[in-house]
């Protein structure tokens, strides 16, 4: 009987080359539209505005990226799991203030760094607990998260920039290795690890399966509180690793930092194809939205245009990005 | 009655990505009569019925409806044209009351504001005239799944639609409302309406329908332009292309040492403690109506929901409350009811529906997903169980529901150290050809030596797979049959509720 049912399967499709090669088109075309899309834009930027391709520019522009970069990745895996974080921009400045004053106090760049990594993992095991053992709505919880770390952002550095003294610092955000800044390797580790995690572990799977349908995987095993914490304590730490390092590059710890950082990282992540229902995602969707998002804005600081505009650009590609996954998923289902 | 049928499909083709779902079908349905439309799951029928409701919008051929050529862009023309469709998943807004969702778009208004007392007192009248006994401001969600089909199916009367399609209306349904069901197709039949009726029950094709025509593979393999002196196993074998003397095909084993004992188990929805055992190689079965607290029980002994007393033992070790993991770890898995709510990750592929459990006991280094592996599982468990997707990267949404839950059923095969099986109604909506591939895993389960609780509405499957037969009624067990000594009126007189067998069911 197997054998019949293979060949009738088999005779199905040999029946229809045309509706075959037409589904495997569209199957490239999900597949690799964005990379496309990339490539074109890198290609005619290089061509058309001055400057754009040139080795300075470009490093330039991936260090533009690298806190959105860093984020993204975490972002990634909440969104994969249906949920949302508001947080994030507040908790680099509160990363980065609080990182700041440690270190002045103590006179050890190590115990600040150590200090705002801690804060930003606590954050989010706040957001995970919230979230996943109250039950209540992520928005919600993030968005009261934001307005309370940002508060607290604000109170300890008293509402100033908090300069730091110490030298060692500053190289951390502007050091090179192998001719390219500290910042750009951190944000490509990220890009390599939460990669391998989301494709080649069970965190990461468990992720997805949670995102597609909470309920089932549940009943198949799958531990979605405990996941859910994971993912959110994982974003706060990475978020106050961004906001060291940018508070590394400005030389200060600023409590207006980040603001509508969380819209931007969520933006690239869209763009990059994830799914805001969940159960979608890949790392190189993700890389490549953070990078159009960079690219663009770095064209337009090239060619002068007035940064009044580029909030009208960036939002009129994410609303392309978002209906053009519409579009896919309508011919999917239809 | 004009010569034209009153619906005829045309040479209808649909192709979706990877799959051809329909190729040159074409049947015609009369006025005044129930058309029953047959065939196994991913035969075509729901494709073929999202056409008529103009969701999908067919490659080739066409459908006319009283001799006139249609062409369906989206939902609103074919209601236009009077066309309602009931589909399976059954769309109504939970939080509004019947006479709301009944009146949705229309609602009578007085002053702009809606005029309650006009439109209770409407409602009340169509539901009298109709003779369906609900109240018109219960809310949906308060509703049963029988009741809220009944609310789907007197919206569509109400929206005077001519042609009328209900793809397994009965599959959730307790005894007494497919009576009312049936009553009111047959009442619609004899107002002229032309319907369709899909269904895997046999009995209700025999009983309901006029006409039959039977899909396979997308292909319509047979027209009966009537049913008198057509016989089940005709039926049955166009529908599957092969004969299937006994769908059961129980076949006795041996019982070991008890695997799974259950003791004084009680939960938030079983406040009565149960207590039974079941053998290593027992198939056993679960019997009772809609609402007996079986499902509510196995859900309580597998840790899905709070287990507030009792013991759980499989093979004398005892399982901790409502933990899952835990459960699995020691052997007792659990497939849910509701295959979309609970069982399937609809959006993720096969292979990782298939291998979300057991991929922790394969992975590399300890750490890393061993894809390798998992394509093997995923390869063997879709020739094994006869899965029918174009490969294993599919997203399971894409699969027919007997597929899915063949995947399911997978996922806790991968287990190398099943013990004990629950499943809650296997074979719910799934046809013969699958149910009795499904029955197959499950006694070569028992040969292995595992424990099998089968869940089952269905009296002849309970009598037909199981070793022994446990009735309950209201959150109690009131009953044990062993094979020998089960037949139908026995078992179902254990599970109506005392003196009550005519009495309406309730089920919240």
């Amino acid at each position: 009987m197997t054998e019949t049912n293979a060949a009738a399967i088999g005779a199905k499709q040999a029946e229809t080359p045309d509706a075959r090669h037409r589904a495997l088109f569209w199957q490239i075309v999900d597949d690799y539209s964005l990379i496309g899309i990339f490539i074109v834009l890198f290609a005619v930027l290089s061509v058309t505005v001055q400057y754009f391709f040139s080795w300075d520019n470009i490093v330039g522009l991936a260090l533009s990226v690298s806190q959105i970069g860093m984020v993204a990745c975490t972002m990634m895996f909440c969104l994969a799991s249906r949920d949302f974080d508001l947080s994030v921009g507040s908790t680099v400045a509160f990363a980065g203030v609080c990182c700041a004053i440690v270190s002045n106090a103590t006179g050890s760049v190590a115990l600040g760094i150590a200090a705002s990594l801690v804060a930003g993992a606590l954050i989010g095991f706040v957001n995970g607990v919230v979230i996943a053992k109250l039950n209540i709505n992520a928005l919600i919880t993030t968005l009261a998260t934001m307005e309370i770390v940002r508060g607290l952002a604000f109170i300890t550095s008293q509402g100033q920039a908090v300069g730091v003294t110490s030298e060692a610092f500053f190289t951390l955000g502007s050091a090179e290795l192998f001719g390219l800044p500290v910042p750009v390797w951190v944000t490509l580790v990220c890009f390599v690890v939460f990669g391998i995690l989301l494709n080649k572990t069970i965190y990461g799977r468990n992720t997805l399966a949670i995102g597609g349908n909470p309920d089932a995987a549940r009943l198949a095993g799958v531990s979605v509180d405990r996941v859910r914490i994971a993912i959110f304590l994982i974003q706060g730490l990475v978020a106050a690793l961004a906001g060291i390092i940018l508070a590394s590059r400005m030389t200060s710890g600023q409590p207006n930092a980040g603001e509508g950082f969380e819209l931007n990282v969520i933006s690239a992540c869209v763009l990059g194809g994830v799914s805001l229902m969940g159960g979608r995602a890949s790392i190189s969707g993700v890389l490549v939205g953070v990078l159009i998002m960079g690219t663009v804005q770095n064209a337009m600081s090239l060619m002068n245009i007035d940064a009044f505009y580029q909030y009208l650009v960036r939002g009129t590609i994410l609303l392309i990005a978002v209906l053009v996954d519409q579009l896919k998923n309508r011919r999917q289902s239809r | 009655m004009t010569d034209a049928p009153r619906l005829e499909f045309r040479h209808i083709g649909k192709t979706f990505p990877g799959v051809r779902a329909l190729g040159d079908v074409g049947f015609a349905v009369r006025a005044g009569s129930v058309h029953g439309l047959l065939g196994e799951n991913g035969a075509g029928k729901s494709t073929m019925m999202k056409i008529l409701g103009g969701e999908y919008i067919p490659d080739e051929g066409e459908l006319a409806i009283d001799g006139q050529v249609q062409h369906f862009r989206k939902a609103a023309d074919a209601i236009a044209s009077g066309v309602a469709v009931i589909h399976q998943e059954l769309q109504y807004v939970p939080e509004l009351s019947v006479m709301e969702n009944l009146l949705i778009g229309r609602l009578p208004t007085r002053f702009g504001l809606v005029d309650r007392r006009k439109a209770l007192a409407w409602t009340r009248e169509r539901l009298d005239a109709l003779g369906v006994d609900l109240d018109p401001r219960a809310k949906l969600k308060q509703l049963s799944i029988g009741q809220r089909q009944m609310v789907e199916i007197v919206k569509a009367i109400l929206r005077d639609a001519k042609i009328l399609a209900l793809d397994e209306p009965t599959s959730s349904l307790s005894h007494r409302e497919t009576e009312v069901l049936f009553r009111l197709v047959r009442d619609l039949r004899a107002q002229g309406k032309a319907m369709i009726y899909i269904s895997h029950r046999l009995d209700e094709i025999f009983e309901l329908c006029d006409a039959a025509t039977i899909f396979r593979d997308g292909r319509k393999v047979a027209d009966f332009d009537t049913l008198e002196g057509v016989t089940r196993d005709q039926l049955v074998q166009r529908m599957v292309g092969r004969e299937i003397s006994d769908i059961f095909g129980y076949r006795p084993r041996e019982h070991g040492k008890v695997r799974l004992a259950v003791q004084g188990v009680t939960g938030r929805a079983v406040p009565t403690p149960v207590s039974f055992e079941v053998k290593a190689g027992e198939i056993v079965g679960f019997f009772g109506l809609v609402g007996a607290g079986r499902s509510e029980v196995m859900r309580v002994i597998y840790g899905a929901d709070r287990r507030t007393a009792g013991t759980v033992r499989v093979d004398g070790e005892p399982i901790k409350p409502t933990h899952i993991r835990d459960s699995i770890q020691h052997g007792l898995v659990f497939c849910p009811e509701d295959r979309k709510e609970d069982g399937i990750i609809g959006v993720r592929s096969v292979s990782e529906n298939i291998n979300i459990s057991a991929r922790r006991n394969h992975l590399v280094a300890g750490l890393f997903v061993n894809d390798r592996n998992e394509a093997k599982v995923a390869d063997a468990y879709i020739d094994r169980l006869r899965i029918r997707t174009p490969n294993r990267r599919q997203e399971i949404r894409l699969l027919s529901g007997g597929n899915q839950q063949k995947a399911v059923l997978s996922r806790w095969l991968a287990e190398k150290d099943l013990r004990v099986l629950i499943v809650d109604e296997p074979t719910r909506g799934i046809d013969v050809g699958a149910k009795n591939e499904i029955y197959n895993v499950l006694y070569e389960l028992a040969d292995r030596g595992v424990a099998v609780v089968v869940i089952s509405s269905e009296l002849p499957e309970v009598l037909g797979v199981s070793d022994r037969v446990v009735t309950m009624c209201r959150g109690r067990i009131t009953a044990q049959f062993q094979r020998t000594e089960a037949n139908e009126a026995d078992v179902l007189a254990a599970a109506l509720p005392e003196g009550a067998s005519a009495t309406p069911i309730r089920n919240t």
